[in-house]
């Protein structure tokens, strides 16, 4: 993933100025910042829900300015999305939560049945695939977010602070789940106000403040700013 | 395209909004049905012109006290004219009889009338129906025997007017209907969508196609239109059954009145359900195009 200068002027302040970046297939790479910093307005143009005032964005090798609107779905096919706030169906169950995203991309049933039980176990969630999203911990609803997420097999998981609904610990069981995802070479963007789980992994950090770029570190940590 | 997916969130969207949709369904059926009744009078107005307009276009009714020879002179001018295509002569019996007829469903105006209250007459078909005023010329109103002439289609014009007025009027019923059924097809649709918000985030999210996403809702629309449709069409057939063939039952028997056919109804039923189901289905993707992001 490559991707090169955007400028985003929302309201009197741009909520990105003249951002220059790079992020390599396969890194993990942290994305922190105050509120407000940036941070989700990165997330989103990568995704292309927004479109960049100027500057030109590349994912996986494709320019998302001049990407027509019918080739999106396309796009975020290869791309996947974890929320602070889980995001799931209620009135489903953790396998159909997870089924619903290759169901609406039209994936074959067969393939289903048989890659939906995978993932679940690879989340740890195998024992609860008939459960409602309601009866699960916050923890497991996270892991099952994250196996919808990750079921079709993303180049790219985006993960807006994860972590922000959950205890120290339940968040660090996420860490390991997303840190296993990246091994696989998938490449993991995390937005996080989290210093303990920064400080602890030592990835690439980028932080971002008033819309632009103050530090970006290689086996980084949250720093001086907290 | 998975249909069982598509079909079931069909059915949801239209459970969960379920006073919406069944408020959709009744304008929506309202306004077709008005409108296939505007169909069906329009093809009743030009029956009923081939009825009327192929017979008399002039009458000359006789004087009370006309005699044999002015009676036989009217005749023979009638037959030498070059304006005459055709013309019969109605005695005051067959006026009656056939009075008795128009009005089977009205005992009492028939037994009020004396069978000799009606003049005798000579019905003429002309060779251009609009030079009414040559014959009223060539035998003025009052003499020799003559005691009106009548130009039959200015009084059909009249009754064709008023019943253009009716459909007109039924049709203009039917278009402002289809528009509050339109708008509310919108509404419904929006709210359907903002109900659905999630599952549609997420399928924007993980890449479903724009087509995928928004098929649900235009089916959904276009599903309460063709039952909308269906309401209209069994509100025509029991307009048939119970009105028309029962209260204009002695008309239409009498030829005054064209019979509503089948044939018509299974016609115009298409028609409605096309409409129906198209107005409905596009009023929905329009309303995800203007309103709804998807």
């Amino acid at each position: 993933m490559q991707h090169v200068t955007k400028l985003y002027p929302a309201s009197g302040r741009p909520a990105l100025d003249d951002v220059s970046t790079e992020i390599d297939k396969g890194e993990f790479v942290f994305l922190i910042g105050s509120s407000g910093s940036g941070k989700s307005t990165f997330l989103r143009l990568l995704l292309k829900e927004d479109t960049p005032t100027s500057g030109t964005v590349t994912v996986n090798g494709q320019t998302l300015n001049t990407l027509s609107k019918w080739k999106v779905p396309k796009l975020r096919r290869t791309m996947g999305c974890v929320f602070q706030d889980f995001r799931l169906l209620r009135d489903r169950t953790v396998a159909q939560n997870v089924a619903f995203a290759l169901e609406v991309i039209n994936k074959p049933s067969k393939t289903i049945k048989r890659v939906v039980p995978e993932v679940l176990e690879m989340v740890g969630l195998e024992g609860k695939a008939h459960r409602l999203p309601g009866e699960l911990s916050g923890g497991e609803q996270q892991r099952v977010a994250i196996a919808r997420a990750f079921v079709n097999r993303p180049l790219v998981l985006l993960a807006d602070e994860p972590t922000g609904n959950l205890d120290p610990e339940t968040s660090e069981g996420i860490m390991l789940l997303l840190e296993r995802i990246n091994r696989t070479g998938t490449t993991v963007i995390m937005a996080t106000h989290d210093y303990h789980i920064v400080d602890s992994m030592r990835r690439r950090v980028i932080e971002l403040n008033g819309g632009v770029i103050t530090r970006d570190q290689s086996r980084g940590v949250y720093g001086v700013g907290r | 395209m998975r249909v069982n997916f598509v079909l079931s969130e069909v059915a949801t969207g239209l459970r969960r909004n379920l006073t919406m949709t069944v408020a959709m369904i009744l304008t929506t059926a309202i306004s077709l049905g008005l409108m296939g009744t505007g169909l069906l009078i329009a093809g009743m107005i030009s029956d009923m012109k081939e009825i009327y307009y192929d017979k008399v276009q002039v009458s000359i009714f006789l004087a009370e006290d006309v005699t044999d020879e002015q009676r036989a002179d009217i005749e023979s001018r009638l037959t030498e004219s070059p304006e005459v295509k055709a013309y019969l002569y109605e005695s005051k019996e067959e006026a009656y009889e056939r009075f008795q007829q128009q009005f089977s469903q009205q005992p009492e105006l028939v037994e009020n009338t004396p069978p000799d209250a009606l003049p005798e007459s000579f019905r003429v078909e002309m060779v251009n129906p609009e030079r009414y005023e040559v014959i009223a010329a060539e035998f003025p109103s009052g003499q020799n025997g003559v005691d009106q002439v009548r130009d039959e289609g200015d009084f059909l014009d009249r009754l064709f007017s008023l019943l253009n007025g009716a459909r007109n009027a039924t049709i203009a019923v039917a278009v402002v209907q289809a528009l509050a059924a339109l708008l509310l097809i919108s509404n419904t649709i929006q709210l359907a969508a903002f109900n659905r918000r999630n599952e549609t985030n997420i399928m924007r999210l993980v890449g479903a196609s724009r087509w995928y996403t928004q098929l649900p809702f235009i089916l959904e629309a276009a599903l309460a239109g063709l039952i909308g449709a269906l309401l209209a069409i069994g509100g025509l057939i029991l307009t048939k059954v119970l009105f028309v063939d029962r209260t204009l039952a002695g008309p239409i028997k009498a030829g005054i009145i064209p019979p509503v056919d089948w044939g018509e109804i299974a016609f115009i039923s298409p028609i409605i359900a096309a409409a129906g189901v198209g107005l409905a289905g596009t009023a929905a993707y329009v309303t995800l195009r203007l309103y709804v992001r998807l």
